[in-house]
This record gives C-alpha cells, structure tokens and sequence, in this order.
C-alpha cells in the first residue's frame, strides 16, 4: 500500500517530467528562440501586408465588398483579363524557351573540359546586365536602324520590328532568365549520379534511352522548381515590358496594370486587387506544375524499389 | 580529430578530360549557343560602343568617340549620391538579413518541430511571390506609417525577400557540419553563446559569405521594391536608370548608356566576387564535381 503510494507520488508531479522536458521531446525547446527574429520579420514585413491588402481589396470607394475585383476584370480602361493572358503569353514561353534550351547545354556540360568555367561565367555574365541595359541593348541592336536590322538590308532582307512589341519584351526575358535556368539545371544534373546512366550503357541502353529512362525522370523535380523559379522572374515582368515593349498594348502586363492603379491612379483597392490576382494566378500555375511533376516522378520511377 | 570529419574532394585524383564529340545534335546545341552568344554581345557593346559614341546616326559606327558623357552622366544623375544610396542600402540590407536569417537558418537546419512545414511555407512565399505582388500591399503600408518613400522603407522592403533568402542559402551548409563537434563543445561546458562565436561562426564563413554575396548581388538589382518604396532621394542604382531612361525632357541617349556600363561594370565585380565563393554548379547539390 504505502508502496504503491510512493509509486503513485512518483508518477505523479515526479516522473511525468516537467513542462519544458516533455516539449523538449518534441524539439520545442529555448533553442528555437533563435527563430524569433525571422519569424518576426516575416509577418510584419510580409504576412501582414498582404493581409491588409488582402483586405484593402475588398474595401474600394464604389462597387461593394468586390466592387476593386469587378472593376479589375470588367473595366474597358483596367483592361485586367487581358493583362493576365499577355502576362502568362509572355511569362509560359519564356519559362519553357529557358528551360528547354538548358537542358540539352547543361547536359554537354555536365563532365569536365576545357574551358568549362569560362563558358559558364559567360553564359552567367547576362544576370549582371540589368533590365535596362538589357533594354538599352536590345532597342540599340535589333532596332529600326540597329546593327541587326542594317546586316539584314546588306542580305536584302526587310528590316524586322523587334522591338517596341511583345518580341523585344520576350527577348529581355530570356537574356536575364536564361542564366538561371541553366545554372540551376546544371546544379541538378551534376547532381544525378553519373554511374547511373553507367551502368545503363553496359547493360546497352543507347544515350535516348538512357536520357528517357534515368536522366529525364531524376531531373524532373530539378524541372519543375527551374521552371518555377524562371516562370516567377518571367510573370513579375515590369521594367522591360515599359522600356522594351508597348505598354499600352501589346505587353500591357499585369505587373503595369497593379503599378498603374497604384502609383498613377492613387486606387489603392484596385492595386491591392491586381496583386491579389497575380499572385493567385501565378501560384495556380506553379501548383500546376508541381501536380504535373508529381505524376510525372512517380509514373517514371516506379521500377526502382 | 577533426580531420577525420572533414572530407577534402579535392583530394580525389583529377580525371581525364573528355574531348568534345561532334555529332549533328552536338553541332546543333553549340551552333545556338553561339548563336545566342552572339546575339548578346551584340546587344551589350552596342551599349557599350553608344555609351562612348560623340553622334551615331544611321552608319555602322558612331562617327567619333569620347569619353565625356560618364562625366555629364556623373553630374547629370548626381550619380554619387545614386552609388551613396545603393551601397547604404545593400550593406544594411545584408547586415541585418544575414543577422536575423543565420540563426533561424540554424534551427531550421537542425531541428524538427511541430509546424516546421508551415513556417518553411512562410520563409519561402516571399521567394515564390513576384515582387509587384506583396510590394505594393507593403508599400501602401508603409507608406501609411511614414516610413516610405524613403531610405528606411526601401531597407524594410528589401528585406522581405532577403532574409528567406538567407535562410535557403545557408541551411544546406549548416547540415554539413557535423553535430557531434557542437556536442563535444556543449560537454566541455560551452554555452549557446560560446557555441556560436568560437565554433558555428569559423565553420560557417563560407556559407555566410555565400549567403552575403548573393543577397548583395540580388539587393543591387532589385528593381521592383526599391521602385515602390524610394523617393529621388533614396533612388539605387536600377531606379535611377530605369526613371533617367523613362523620365520626362529630352536627354542624350549615350549618358544613360554610360550609367548602365557603370551598372554593369559594379554588378560583374561582384558577380565575379560572388562565384569565387559559392560554385554555381553546386547550388542545390552539394555532389563531388570530378567523378564521371
């Protein structure tokens, strides 16, 4: 009795170990004090703008609770629908054109040779142009009376609109996207362990079966978030589609619109709704890609256990 | 002791080098790539040759060269002030992320708890975001607070994207250390602080550095958010020359020209600095480079 007393004092207060022990199990500990400052800048500086946003959205002066949507998609002067169909027609090919393009020059790259870190720096030397140089260069270059356009007359071509139009916002995309597709994807591929596709040469696989087979399914995560990545720098495009594009028409994007109603207009709801959509939209496409990317890494591997 | 923690890649015997086949589908990709090649450098040196151009009219080549329109550039777009700006804001920009990112990074790198996935979900929007989106939403506000437009408001935003940064950039060198160092100096009774100065801090120079370079590198391109929360008082360089180059009056072409060279000239040094410590190749797997 008394020993079974002493037992239960001991199960008690005593061997349920304290508070901070139990948390501490589960890795909640002081130690994730250091997460604090983060934390706090993360919902001062972004959670709660964009909640307040969110909310400054659905207050306009006129039109009710979605009064700023309905504006933003039916407006004939916000033109809103349309900027998101010019934004993805620009942002989806840039992002494929990037991505595509790399694969095949970073898979040539992937072994050693000579003259490999120089012909990385120089495919990586574009990120540090800047837009407007990138502009100033493409409007130099492929414009009316450009060096491109001017040894297209010494072949007896006509000259070619490049710029002012949706090509010249495209090309920017690709000059300052390019770079980090492809050293993203090199990343990944140098990261596919290369006795892999060995191993599939002795057992007779030639390089397209190899490449279907192994690289290709290995490489589809690394796909995915490159093209993510190069799908966010392509949809947020603002400078080059003023500079080198027709803002008014054309590249009209939604990026311009949101500045637009903000910086020009001064309607705050209507701007905090253009971004609203945005970013959905942007993200309905990124989830898009990682659904197709899930199926797809699962469909290809599945030999492997 | 140590010395059996760390394992030296380089230490591998190097490889034969692998010549260059030349098949078609070889030819075709090294043929647009040149193609590409040299389509952009057609587009930076007629930047460049502009840039150094006394008039260039419907001809090849300007007719005559001068060095004159930096200096016009210089006094024109008080671009003293403009370098002033952009480095204040890049130096406190990566101060602070690197401050509040390092230790978060560590806790992240080496600790599971519950609603890791969520706050990594938090870290990682502003990196997903385009920039117009959440920018505008935070500039009204701090706008509203008096904050922006201004140098504070332009530092606050930056920010917003570089801390996450940080935290990506510098998680996968933490996890390379090993735990077990840390563990010895906690027995020979270092505590928390200790821990960090004499220990984390010498092993994470790298990373740090890697860290610091890349957001520096990202806080001077930044156009977006520096546009949305700058006067012309706070203007770095991109804002500069993206308003030189929209603003109102007639300006000579060739001064713009010269600051972007000025721009691209500062961004390639730390381009340069920048992949003397981070090799771009091993940004998201860190895998030994010379087997094959």
């Amino acid at each position: 009795m008394t020993g079974q007393k002493s037992g239960r004092a001991d199960s008690g207060p005593g061997t349920q170990p304290a508070l901070s022990h139990r948390l501490a199990e589960r890795g909640i500990d002081k130690l994730l004090l250091l997460l604090l400052p983060a934390l706090l800048f993360a919902l001062v500086l972004f959670v709660y703008p964009f909640i307040y946003g969110l909310g400054l959205s659905f207050q306009p002066k006129t039109g009710g609770l979605f009064g700023a949507y309905i504006k933003f998609f039916t407006d004939p002067s916000v033109r809103g629908l349309e900027s998101i169909w010019v934004t993805l027609q620009l942002a989806v090919p840039a992002a494929l054109i990037n991505v595509l393009a790399s694969v095949p020059i970073a898979y040539k790259m992937r072994g050693k040779f000579r003259g490999k870190r120089a012909l990385t720096t120089v495919l990586v030397i574009p990120i540090t142009l800047g837009t407007v140089l990138t502009a100033e260069g493409l409007l130099n270059f492929f414009g009316q009376r450009g060096w491109l356009n001017r040894f297209l007359g010494v072949l007896g071509f006509e000259p070619l609109q490049l710029v002012q139009n949706y090509w010249g916002v495209l090309w920017s995309l690709i000059i300052s996207g390019f770079p980090f597709a492809f050293l993203l994807i090199l990343s990944y591929l140098s990261g596919i362990d290369p006795s892999l596709e060995a191993a599939a040469r002795t057992l007779g696989a030639d390089w397209k079966q190899r490449f279907r087979r192994i690289t290709l399914p290995l490489l589809a995560p690394g796909l995915a978030i490159t093209f993510c990545l190069t799908f966010v720098l392509a949809f947020s495009v603002f400078p080059s589609a003023i500079l080198v594009g027709d803002p008014s028409g054309s590249t009209r994007v939604i990026a311009y619109v949101a500045y637009n109603a903000w910086g020009q207009q001064f309607d705050y709801p209507l701007a905090s709704a253009a971004a609203i959509v945005m970013g959905a939209v942007e993200l309905i496409v990124i989830i898009l890609v990682l659904i197709w990317r899930s199926r797809m890494y699962k469909g290809s591997t599945g030999g492997k256990g | 002791m140590s010395l059996t923690l760390k394992r030296n890649p380089k230490a591998a015997p190097a490889p034969a080098k692998r010549p260059l086949a030349a098949s078609p589908g070889t030819f075709l990709i090294w043929g647009g790539m040149a193609i590409f090649l040299i389509l952009l450098l057609g587009v930076v040196s007629s930047v460049v040759v502009n840039s150094f151009a006394r008039e260039w009219f419907d001809t090849w080549l300007p007719s005559g060269y001068t060095a004159s329109w930096y200096a016009e550039a210089w006094k024109e777009y008080d671009l003293g002030q403009v370098i002033g700006t952009t480095v204040t804001v890049s130096v406190a920009v990566v101060g602070i992320s690197v401050l509040v990112g390092a230790p978060a990074s560590y806790v992240l790198a080496r600790r599971n708890f519950p609603g890791k996935s969520i706050l990594m979900l938090v870290f990682l929007l502003p990196i997903m975001m385009p920039p117009i989106t959440y920018g505008i939403p935070l500039a009204t506000l701090l706008t509203y607070y008096h904050l922006a437009p201004g140098l504070t408001g332009v530092i606050l935003a930056n920010l917003v994207p570089s801390i996450p940064f940080v935290i990506l950039t510098m998680t996968p060198f933490i996890e390379q250390i090993n735990p077990s160092i840390e563990s010895a100096a906690r027995m020979c009774g270092a505590n928390m602080l200790r821990l960090f100065t004499k220990i984390l801090a010498p092993l994470l120079i790298p990373g740090i550095l890697a860290a610091a370079v890349l957001v520096l590198v990202r806080t001077v391109g930044m156009f977006e958010l520096t546009f949305l929360t700058s006067d012309s008082t706070s203007d770095t360089l991109v804002v500069a020359l993206f308003t030189a180059m929209t603003g109102a009056g007639i300006r000579a072409q060739q001064s713009v020209d010269a600051m972007a060279v000025v721009y691209m000239l500062m961004m390639m040094v730390m381009l340069i600095v920048a992949l003397r410590f981070v090799n771009p190749t091993q940004l998201v797997s860190q895998i030994r480079e010379d087997t094959d």
